[in-house]
């Protein structure tokens, strides 16, 4: 887990994001650097998994700056897609295409985006499966897997773009409990390897464990940041201190 | 009604002939109209849902016979009063695929614009999230999900149209309705020419619902 300080991978600065009315980021201002595993705790609704949207830009910012590998996100001119095929993302409910097996969501992007061949991709395609260990399900559809083999299959997808950068949506909570490992592990793989992460969940001990650094995130703001030692055993304001009594 | 078959089943089978072409030609527009007007309506943009709106809501707004006739009768006068030596004129067949067309197409509009919805939004950001095009998720992923839920309404909207191709029968159109009407008239056998028409239109739109059902499971198998 060697963290590059050199080299900052994505750069929010007096982000600001509201839906209608709504205020859902106030100032998150960070720098996540090459190779830094970031988890963000905090809350429900306090901005967590709408902060990881404007990352790569499912969600328009309304304000402030996010650039990642040197791309404006917030700027029209950009060709989004070209940046997106740098930014892995998963999601909670895996989102999976149920129209196609677990071959063709993986291989789908590559050769629809990157314009790879057929053959080369179903290569690529299945030493992502292996990495995460289900060569064997590879003509399967979505619907004949278990959760936390969905959220593999998902983890493999994204990793077929090849990207720098991989966001995690709270990507355990809706797996069944004894399933969460499977997929923690497969992350913790990857931050072994070096990936550029950021985290959102509720896994405490992921964050424990594997985290370089934690976010946490309380009415838009970043509340707190720090090592996972820092932030979650000794919190500093009240908002932390109270979040982590709950939930440890 | 025997006879009626015997003296006049050539004349019943071609009208039933055209009947269908009709029909068959307007659902092939109208799935295009559909197609795109429900894209129109999904796209997040508005003037593109303004333009899906005012088509829908117009064409349904109106019966179809007085399109019928707007499109026969008016639209060919309109043009040529606006150009003086203009000499267009629209053949019944042609009006009537162009009216039977807005109006299967507006409905399809309804369904593809529901089915598309009705598959989750995650699909969608799935795709954009690995750097696929707005285009390349609809074609690959969403629209694939989409027409699943669809078949049985198109089906039904298909029916549909075949029978509203009874109401073309208004501006001429030598359809199944018109060319049994032409026939009693002869032959003075009310009762026979209609319950030969009424037949003829059941097992036509019988068979098709049992097409319906059989693409409908085989689009459900497997999954």
């Amino acid at each position: 887990m060697a963290v590059n300080y050199d080299n900052v991978k994505i750069h929010a600065s007096h982000l600001h994001k509201c839906f209608g009315k709504l205020e859902v980021l106030k100032d998150i201002s960070t720098d996540i650097y090459e190779g830094e595993v970031v988890v963000v705790l905090g809350p429900s609704g306090c901005g967590k998994s709408t902060f990881l949207r404007c990352i790569n830009r499912l969600e328009d910012i309304t304000g402030g700056e996010m650039v990642v590998d040197g791309n404006h996100m917030d700027d029209k001119k950009i060709d989004i897609n070209k940046a997106r095929e740098n930014i892995g993302m998963v999601f909670q409910h895996f989102n999976l295409f149920n129209n196609l097996n677990v071959m063709d969501n993986l291989t789908l992007a590559p050769i629809q985006v990157k314009k790879m061949k057929k053959d080369e991709a179903c290569k690529l395609a299945m030493s992502m499966l292996k990495k995460v260990g289900l060569e064997e399900k590879a003509e399967a559809y979505p619907s004949q897997l278990s959760g936390g083999q969905k959220q593999r299959v998902a983890i493999a997808r994204a990793l077929c773009m090849n990207p720098d950068i991989m966001l995690f949506d709270e990507p355990t909570s809706a797996l069944d409990p004894e399933m969460v490992g499977e997929v923690l592990n497969v992350m913790k793989q990857l931050a072994a390897d070096g990936m550029t992460m950021v985290v959102v969940t509720h896994e405490i001990g992921f964050a424990r464990e594997v985290a370089d650094r934690v976010l946490f995130f309380a009415d838009g703001y970043i509340g707190e940041e720090g090592t996972p030692q820092e932030v979650i055993y000794n919190p500093k304001t009240e908002r932390a201190k109270d979040f982590f009594n709950k939930v440890l | 009604m025997i006879k009626i078959i015997t003296d006049y089943g050539g004349m019943l089978f071609s009208a039933l002939g055209q009947t269908l072409i009709m029909a068959l030609c307007s659902l092939l527009f109208a799935c295009m109209i559909g197609l795109i007007f429900g894209i129109l309506s999904v796209l997040k943009n508005k003037p593109c849902n303004a333009v899906y709106r005012i088509f829908v809501d117009v064409v349904r707004g109106v019966p179809m016979i007085v399109l019928a006739f707007f499109v026969y009768f008016g639209v060919p006068m309109a043009v040529n009063n606006m150009f003086s030596n203009a000499h267009f004129t629209l053949t019944a067949l042609q009006a009537g695929i162009v009216c039977l067309s807005l109006n299967c197409g507006a409905y399809m509009a309804e369904i593809i614009r529901a089915g598309i919805q009705s598959v989750d939004i995650g699909q969608m950001e799935a795709c954009r999230s690995l750097g696929m095009t707005y285009g390349q998720a609809m074609r690959k992923v969403v629209l694939p999900q989409a027409i699943k839920t669809m078949i049985p309404s198109i089906i039904n909207q298909f029916i549909i149209t075949l029978k509203d191709t009874s109401i073309l029968s208004v501006i001429g159109f030598p359809e199944l309705v018109n060319t049994t009407k032409n026939v009693i008239s002869v032959s003075m056998d009310s009762f026979g020419g209609w319950a030969c028409a009424g037949l003829m239109y059941l097992v036509v739109i019988t068979i098709l619902s049992y097409i319906a059902k059989f693409i409908e499971r085989r689009m459900n198998r497997g999954r």
